[in-house]
């Protein structure tokens, strides 16, 4: 399937008080796979938060998402209109239960696609053997797949995930992206905010990267494998960049 | 302490071990929350209090000359009126939880709850009906502040304080203006307006603060089952943990929210038709309850039904007890034996007993 637009971008700004975070960042995001890499503080998170509607930031700009104009949407229009949110830090419900977790999402969203509380269980076996355990109480890894699970339940064709291989073991990073696989096979979108070169790579070809609140550089996995230099610039934290 | 959460900073690179599940994630935990030593200061507080009591309660021997015949009466009592603090503070508890809104106006519902019942009572009107109007009429008009003005003022406590004690002010002006500064009190159905006997030291009770409890009892169970059993109930909770992530899931949480100050304020006028049966209905009964109501959330916890249940109990039987066993010329100071049950509960555990650090 060759890919479209799925979420066109223009002069995004977002502002936590009076700190301006996000300066007019402008991207046209392809449906498929795309990351978005860049350092601590560059903006990432306050990007997805952005796209998702959430307040604060306070935003300006436009994100058109097909025919609906997200800026100025509450989050559970968004969420409607069919993007999903996997949040850094996972963000479960510490007074849910794993299974409460996925029950309390609409019927009206897991009835509109192909995912639904037995799928999701069927997706991560792990979690049906845990579904009445409170979700804090689960591995970070259960809690990945937890936070997966629910997002894919409101039946998204775009799903926003943060940091998903933040804090995980190797092998657990592993199956995360085993499970974006699987996901990007059924036809939902990707857009990974990773910090981590190797599972972003892995996983998307088109990347872009941030610096200061700007889409900085646009380009694709193997163009910035190869380029050690660019990884530098505008990852690498071990020494600053030569001017 | 709550232990620290493995996953946090410098856990990026590295293999963060999977957590492994505490075995009793209860409420003996939560209580725990402030440490060991908190703890056993917290119980050997009570006991002092509780040995006090029953020392006063026992000097005089068991017979009908005692003291305990007058005990089971300010047992009764306390239970009673912690019933009524329940009704009022499961109310705020619930829209504190959620919205993270003090509502100062908390109080006005409960009186305006009250008089309805009253007006009602007095035009000759069912007691029953009585209190099913004036349970929604509390509701309404605590859904219609929310909405009026509420609703727009998200986040912002300073203002919602404000917006919610002009309302109190409003409301408690019109109440004195339509309803007198006289104390009026509901009376009660025929079948509960008589004594029962409780068959020991041949002490008779009022019905009606018997069926208090049981009405509190009952309320706080449908509660508990409304939030732990039905869709609704996980869908406050989740927005009581987190509120943004709840609405990025797709749950349309400002209606949610205007359900919770709905339920939250009929709690309230409910409350206030209670009240005003057992108690009196005056102007300054709303402020007198409103901070009952805030008191009983902190010692509890914010947002927690049992907490507040726990709350109720302990401010009862403390204002209860100590107008009674203070040593003897102390009496006028068992306000202040409140005071040091919330001062040492902060001390203890800041976020009230079956609080959560937000």
């Amino acid at each position: 399937m060759p890919p479209e637009e799925i979420l066109a971008i223009r002069d995004l700004q977002a502002f936590y008080g009076g700190a301006h975070v996000l300066h007019g960042l402008t991207a046209s995001i392809q449906s498929g796979a795309t990351a978005v890499l860049g350092r601590n503080g560059m903006g990432k998170t306050t990007l997805c938060r952005a796209l998702m509607g959430i307040t604060p930031p306070r935003t300006q700009g436009s994100v058109r998402f097909g025919e609906a104009e997200l800026i100025g949407s509450p989050p559970h229009r968004i969420c409607r209109a069919g993007i999903g949110y996997v949040p850094q830090g996972r963000r479960l419900f510490r007074s849910l239960t794993t299974d409460e977790h996925l029950r309390m999402i609409d019927r009206g969203l897991s009835k509109r696609g192909r995912w639904t509380i037995d799928s999701v269980y069927e997706l991560f076996p792990a979690l049906a053997e845990r579904r009445h355990v409170s979700g804090v109480l689960l591995s970070g890894g259960e809690q990945q797949m937890l936070a997966i699970g629910r997002a894919l339940l409101t039946n998204p064709r775009l799903l926003i995930m943060d940091e998903p291989s933040e804090g995980l073991a190797p092998t657990v990073v592993e199956r995360v992206v085993e499970t974006c696989r699987t996901l990007l096979a059924e036809g939902i979108s990707l857009l990974l905010v990773e910090q981590n070169l190797g599972v972003a790579t892995a996983l998307a070809d088109r990347i872009l990267i941030m610096l200061t609140g700007e889409v900085a550089l646009e380009t694709t996995a193997e163009a910035l494998l190869a380029d050690e230099a660019v990884q530098r610039r505008y990852l690498g934290v071990e020494r600053a960049t030569a001017g | 302490m709550a232990s620290s959460d493995g996953q946090g900073n410098g856990g990026r690179a590295g293999a963060t071990p999977d957590r492994l599940p505490a075995p009793f994630p209860s409420l003996a935990a939560r209580l725990v929350g402030g440490g060991r030593t908190g703890t056993l200061v917290g119980l050997a507080l009570l006991a002092i209090g509780a040995s006090w009591v029953l020392y006063q309660v026992l000097q005089n021997g068991l017979g009908d000359t005692g003291n305990v015949p007058n005990f089971l009466i300010i047992t009764l009592n306390a239970l009673s009126l912690a019933g009524l603090f329940f009704l009022a503070a499961s109310g705020l508890t619930l829209i504190f939880g959620l919205m993270k809104v003090v509502n100062m106006a908390h109080g006005s519902l409960y009186l305006l709850g009250g008089y309805v019942a009253w007006a009602l009572t007095t035009a000759g009107v069912n007691w029953w009906l009585a209190v099913a109007v004036a349970t929604l009429s509390a509701g309404v008009v605590g859904l219609l502040m929310e909405q009026a003005f509420l609703r727009w003022n998200l986040g912002q406590d300073l203002r919602q304080a404000l917006i919610t004690i002009a309302v109190s002010v409003i409301l408690a002006d019109q109440m004195l203006n339509y309803f007198g500064g006289t104390a009026q009190t509901i009376t009660p159905p025929g079948e509960l307006g008589a004594s029962i006997g409780l068959g020991v030291y041949g002490l008779a009770y009022p019905t009606f603060r018997i069926f208090v409890i049981g009405a509190a009892v009952v309320v706080g169970g449908l509660l508990w089952l409304w939030i732990q059993r039905t869709r609704f109930g996980m869908i406050i909770r989740a927005g009581i943990d987190d509120g943004p992530m709840t609405s990025a899931l797709g749950v349309n949480v400002p209606v949610v929210f205007a359900a919770a100050f709905f339920v939250g304020s009929c709690l309230a006028g409910l409350g206030g038709v209670f009240g005003g049966t057992v108690l009196a209905l005056a102007p300054g009964q709303d402020i007198s309850f409103l901070t009952s109501s805030i008191v009983v959330v902190i010692i509890g916890g914010m947002g927690s039904l049992g907490g507040t249940a726990v709350g109720a109990l302990l401010l009862a039987f403390v204002e209860a007890y100590s107008q009674v066993y203070l040593p003897s010329g102390y009496a006028p100071y068992s306000m202040v034996v409140t005071f040091i049950l919330v001062a040492a509960v902060l001390a203890l555990k800041p976020t009230g007993l079956f609080g959560r650090a937000s």
